[in-house]
């Protein structure tokens, strides 16, 4: 395709290059043809250059003045499935919350079963049920934002549909996202899924009590996710025992007491 | 299959452009999409078969301008082509790269009838 007008250089056109004119209104113009051209006389053209999930980006804008405003810290869970998001919730909801005000927002295709179970350690939960679709966008959020309505000063939590592809493109206005990896899994995962951890700040890597009986580096999965996000931290525990739970409540009240940085 | 959310943004911005220039239909459609925008092409077809349907893109000719990602070495400043986000330098090895190019995900332009 020619980079100029956008012909295709295979058909009959001759000429490709054209002179920019000034002060033209592009949007208003009337392109007229020359008959080689294969696309039929009478269409306008107009100029779009719009990113494709500007609708969202914007949503998602709203949604992060929205918590900067109210010194609300929402963080993005993103994992597989079976990673163990909703029980790493749980624990950190029963063990923070005499010390932090929590809210959820829980995502996934179908039931009600992950709410039931937050809603059970008493803190407040709204679930959102995406039917087919695969990951949360903006606009979900700022509707279940609208009835959770969550306080000033809190910590929203955002449990992502469990997908390590498709929810790495739709920002929600979250000031960090949290991937979750489990020792269950490939310690290839970074590699094999790499916008989610290029996207993410933080790595948790769960289900470490589990270490001894599987095949899995913990080096070397730290080492995959750094080749594509330097940046990246790591925290390793288990819901399980509880082991290096501290460290990520440290990181917790951190980011709550930071919660005007945003770096999504 | 997040391909088909932004085949269905692609169609309300569309719908959108024809209400505002009073046209019926779309008669083609640029898009320029990256290496590395995280969009399958083949996700993309087929969502692009099922969320155009009786739509003002129902009949238009779609053309993807696909851009090779690009990214420079943050060591030696090299600017070099990539295939993922997780290559290195080919000059000095290092794996601290820029994405210069390739993240790209835009309606580049239309035809209205």
């Amino acid at each position: 395709m020619c980079a100029t007008c956008g012909c295709d250089s295979e058909s009959k056109i001759s000429i490709h290059k054209v002179e920019p004119i000034a002060n033209v209104n592009w949007n208003e113009v009337q392109f007229t043809k020359p008959v080689e051209i294969p696309i039929p006389v009478g269409g306008k053209e107009i100029k779009v250059e719009q990113n494709i999930l500007w609708k969202n980006k914007a949503l998602a804008q709203d949604n992060r003045t929205f918590f900067l405003a109210n010194n609300i810290v929402a963080l993005n869970l993103v994992s597989s499935p079976g990673s163990g998001k909703t029980s790493l919730l749980e624990r950190t909801l029963q063990d923070l919350k005499s010390d932090l005000d929590f809210f959820v927002i829980e995502g996934d295709q179908q039931t009600s079963n992950d709410a039931d179970r937050i809603a059970a350690t008493q803190v407040p939960v709204i679930q959102i049920n995406t039917g087919k679709g695969c990951h949360l966008d903006a606009q979900m959020i700022r509707e279940a934002v609208r009835q959770l309505n969550p306080s000033e000063n809190s910590v929203l939590f955002i449990e992502n549909i469990g997908n390590l592809v498709c929810p790495a493109m739709f920002d929600l206005g979250e000031q960090k996202r949290v991937v979750i990896i489990s020792v269950t899994e490939g310690d290839d995962k970074p590699l094999k899924y790499p916008d989610m951890f290029a996207s993410s700040q933080l790595c948790i890597i769960n289900k470490i009590d589990l270490l001894p009986y599987v095949n899995f580096n913990l080096e070397q999965v730290k080492s995959y996710a750094r080749q594509v996000n330097r940046k990246m931290e790591f925290i390793e525990l288990s819901c399980t025992t509880g082991v290096g739970l501290t460290e990520w409540y440290e990181w917790l009240k951190k980011i709550n007491a930071e919660h005007t940085l945003v770096r999504v | 299959m997040h391909e088909l959310s932004i085949v269905m943004s692609i169609v309300e911005t569309a719908e959108q452009k024809v209400r505002e220039h009073h046209a019926q239909t779309v008669e083609s459609i640029d898009l320029v999409i990256g290496d590395l925008s995280g969009v399958d092409r083949h996700a993309l077809d087929f969502a692009w078969e099922a969320g155009v349907k009786d739509t003002v893109l129902q009949a238009a000719k779609r053309t993807i301008i696909q851009v090779p990602a690009k990214a420079k070495c943050l060591e030696c400043d090299c600017e070099f082509q990539i295939k993922e986000l997780f290559d290195v330098c080919p000059l000095c090895g290092e794996p601290l790269l820029q994405i210069i190019q390739g993240k790209e995900l835009q309606i580049k332009s239309m035809v209205l009838n």
